[in-house]
């Protein structure tokens, strides 16, 4: 009977943006079908024509208020090659990879501590009213103010950077428009020390959580995938700039070193009836088999190594796990990004001491091109930019895909796993169940405020319809 | 003959010479008369109607008024300030600004008045017009979205380079600034050298290739409010 049926499903508050799940079930409670729906918005590849390139960087900011600075430095690097700056000066190069690392930081933060470290506290099944960020503040207060100072660290550099927290204007193309003075940088230093050895803690909790749980985890919205990133040169993690590389669940390559810019030629997108989102997926292998992982899973798995001493020793951890072999357990997204925190605060300690970042010689260009791709490892992953400007300096032509719309399939085979494992057949579902199907997609950390390319944060809604159709119960959080 | 005028301006005593206007001889004493069209070099023409003050209980433009002896002029009053920011709201809203993505912002003329009113958000609804962007000059670009018709370029132009360039055609609400009878900027003899390419008090008539190399902090009214200069001559 539908009263059984009648389920409550609790506000998912945990992911940013907007999105839909539906979930259908046959006459026996069995789920037939599982989706994720995003609402793909392109409005802004239409609002950005006639519009100037040296405007872009800081014009796209306005996609997406979550991650505006990931934006803002693939479009200046894009903008980079428009204005044939094939390469900055130290300074320019250095003080962009700082605002990235900060923004990488604070990015991590607000999602480990804010977002997920409930579930990984306190278990998916654990009472709403406590499973949340107010539960974590009053049962770990000392997490909870890391957590907070942690991304407010992040935000500062982002500030001494790009010259505001949001909606900066420091990347310019061909450069950047400051340096780091003395008092910013002093600033920084004093609490560089204590942001490492959190980020160390933070890293503890992840690995802890995911070895301690691995057998209840592994399959958990799990699947072999491959896995797609930047590398730099020498097969190194490189979160600002590098090649493009693909491997498959085994970690074969699929291809190495792609330049970017012709990435065109490797990756290209499906469209799906039911999907207002589309599905990106590797040419040479198709659509059926050839979608993939971006973000901190992928990019610990595609890489040889880790150029910082301690996020290094922890990727061998990790991957030890999986006896060398890349790891494709999605809830061990969060361990993975630890990982990357760790490694962000190592590379901000480092640039912090680097008299590069104190130089004037700010801007290079060079022969002018009328059209550009700018690559980054944005917090979420692989974020694309590619434009074309006519001899005016116009903008005629925008294309972005960002890193939610590169897990899409991903996200997709997850709640469908999910669905499948937790939901189907039971017939009481419990909150706890169906936070399970958002812990699967929190994992991937998705921005759907940028894939739906709308300012602000939009709700994520779970809906379960019955076999007729109709909607039992759906929740959604504002 | 005197050659000296005294009049007041909100009760302040305030000396000025023969032939100057309510504003020159304001600025010279260190009071700021709010204002958006003027402009030091070019002859006031009080199209904006920004610096309206009362000159014997009756509103003038300072900017074009000759001060007259024992005149009594009010300025900073509850007023007049609900005036000017009524002017500026409708500008606001009469265009597209979108000043966090806009170059000009912090050497804004419109954005630092808006902010020295305290005006932080229209109370009148965007009627956002369909305007161009002319982007064909090698060196210089127009943003018509960000016109507010001050006719500063008109008057650069056609004063000061000789050329008339510039133009105001339309009326109303399909008023703009056009090239030379509606042609590109590209087939006019404008400079970026010209005076009109540097007098736009907003982000319409910019230089290209500039952008935001400025950086946030270092812009103009980043520190200080926009009339601070002239206040720091107060005697
Ligand atoms: S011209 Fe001025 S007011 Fe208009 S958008 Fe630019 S900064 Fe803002
Ligand atoms: S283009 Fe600039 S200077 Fe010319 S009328 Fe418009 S706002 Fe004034
Ligand atoms: S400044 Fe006087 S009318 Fe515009
Ligand atoms: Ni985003």
């Amino acid at each position: 009977m539908s009263e059984s049926k009648r389920v409550i499903i609790e506000p998912v508050t945990r992911v940013e943006g907007h999105g839909k799940v539906s979930i259908l079930l046959d006459e026996n409670n069995k789920v037939t079908q599982a989706r994720l729906h995003i609402v793909e918005f392109r409005g802004f590849e239409r609002f950005i024509q006639g519009r100037p390139y040296w405007e872009v960087p800081v014009l796209v900011q306005r996609l997406c208020g979550i991650c505006p600075v990931s934006h803002h430095l693939a479009a200046a690097k894009a903008m980079d090659r428009i204005v044939g700056a094939d390469k900055l000066t130290p300074t320019a190069e250095k003080m962009r990879r700082l605002m990235h690392y900060g923004q990488m930081f604070q990015s991590h933060a607000l999602h480990f501590f804010h977002l997920v470290s409930p579930d990984l506290l306190f278990g998916f099944d654990a009472d709403p009213k406590i499973r949340n960020v107010i539960g974590v503040a009053i049962k770990f207060p000392d997490l909870a103010v890391q957590g907070v100072m942690m991304r407010k660290f992040g935000q500062e550099i982002i500030k001494a950077t790009a010259g505001k927290k949001i909606h900066g204007t420091g990347a310019i193309p061909g450069g950047i428009n400051k340096n780091l003075s003395i008092a910013e940088r002093d600033s920084f230093l004093k609490d560089i020390k204590q942001m490492l050895e959190w980020s160390r803690g933070a890293l503890k909790i992840a690995k802890d959580y995911t070895v301690e749980n691995l057998q209840k985890i592994a399959s958990f919205g799990s699947f072999d995938s491959n896995h797609l990133s930047l590398i730099r040169k020498d097969g190194a993690m490189d979160l600002y700039h590098g090649n493009l590389r693909a491997i498959d669940s085994q970690g074969k390559k699929i291809f190495d070193q792609v330049d970017y810019s012709d990435y065109t030629d490797y990756i290209t997108e499906e469209v799906k009836s039911w999907s207002y989102m589309k599905f990106p997926f590797i040419k040479s292998i198709g659509a059926e088999k050839g979608w993939y992982r971006v973000g901190p899973l992928a990019r610990v798995n595609t890489c040889d190594f880790i150029d910082t001493p301690e996020a290094e020793a922890a990727r061998k951890e990790f991957m030890a796990v999986t006896n060398g072999k890349p790891n494709n357990i999605t809830m061990a997204y969060h361990w993975a990004r630890m990982i990357e925190i760790l490694h962000s605060a190592e590379k901000i300690n480092e640039l912090l001491n680097d008299k590069d970042l104190q130089g004037t010689d700010l801007v290079v260009k060079g022969k002018r091109r009328n059209e550009a791709v700018g690559l980054i490892e944005a917090p979420r992953g692989t974020l694309f930019h590619h434009y074309k400007v006519n001899d005016d300096d116009q903008i005629t032509m925008a294309n972005l895909i960002v890193s939610t719309t590169h897990n899409n399939e991903p996200m997709n085979r997850a709640v469908a796993k999910v669905a499948d494992e937790y939901i189907s057949g039971v017939p009481k579902i419990t909150e706890g169940l169906l936070n399970r199907v958002e812990v699967a997609i929190r994992a991937y950390d998705p921005c759907l405020s940028c894939a739906t390319h709308a300012m602000g944060k939009m709700p994520l809604k779970i809906t379960l319809y019955d076999y007729q159709g109709n909607e039992i119960t759906s929740r959604t959080k504002e | 003959m005197s050659d000296q005028i005294t009049f007041t301006i909100d009760g302040v005593e305030v000396k000025g010479k023969p032939g100057q206007t309510i504003l020159e001889a304001a600025d010279a004493a260190g009071i700021y008369i709010p204002r958006l069209c003027f402009m030091k070099d070019l002859i006031p023409h009080g199209s904006c109607r920004v610096c309206t003050v009362f000159i014997n209980g009756r509103p003038q433009a300072a900017c074009t008024q000759p001060i007259t002896e024992g005149a009594i002029v009010e300025n900073d009053t509850a007023e007049l300030k609900e005036h000017r920011k009524n002017i500026i709201d409708m500008l606001f809203v009469e265009g597209n600004h979108f000043c966090m993505f806009c170059e000009k912002s912090g050497n804004c003329e419109l954005q630092a008045m808006a902010y020295r009113l305290g005006i932080s958000a229209p109370k009148y609804p965007y009627l956002f017009p369909k305007r161009d962007v002319d982007a064909t000059h090698p060196d210089i670009l127009i943003d018509r979205n960000r016109c507010i018709l001050c006719g500063r370029c008109v008057e650069a132009s056609r004063d000061v380079d000789k050329k008339t360039i510039f133009e105001f055609v339309g009326r109303g609400a399909d008023k703009k600034v056009a090239v030379n009878a509606n042609a590109d900027l590209k087939d006019t003899d404008f400079k970026a050298t010209d005076k009109a390419a540097d007098v736009c008090p907003v982000g319409c008539i910019i230089k290209k290739r500039v952008g935001f190399a400025i950086p946030v902090g270092q812009r103009k009214y980043d520190t200080k409010p926009i009339g601070s200069d002239i206040e720091a001559g107060k005697k």
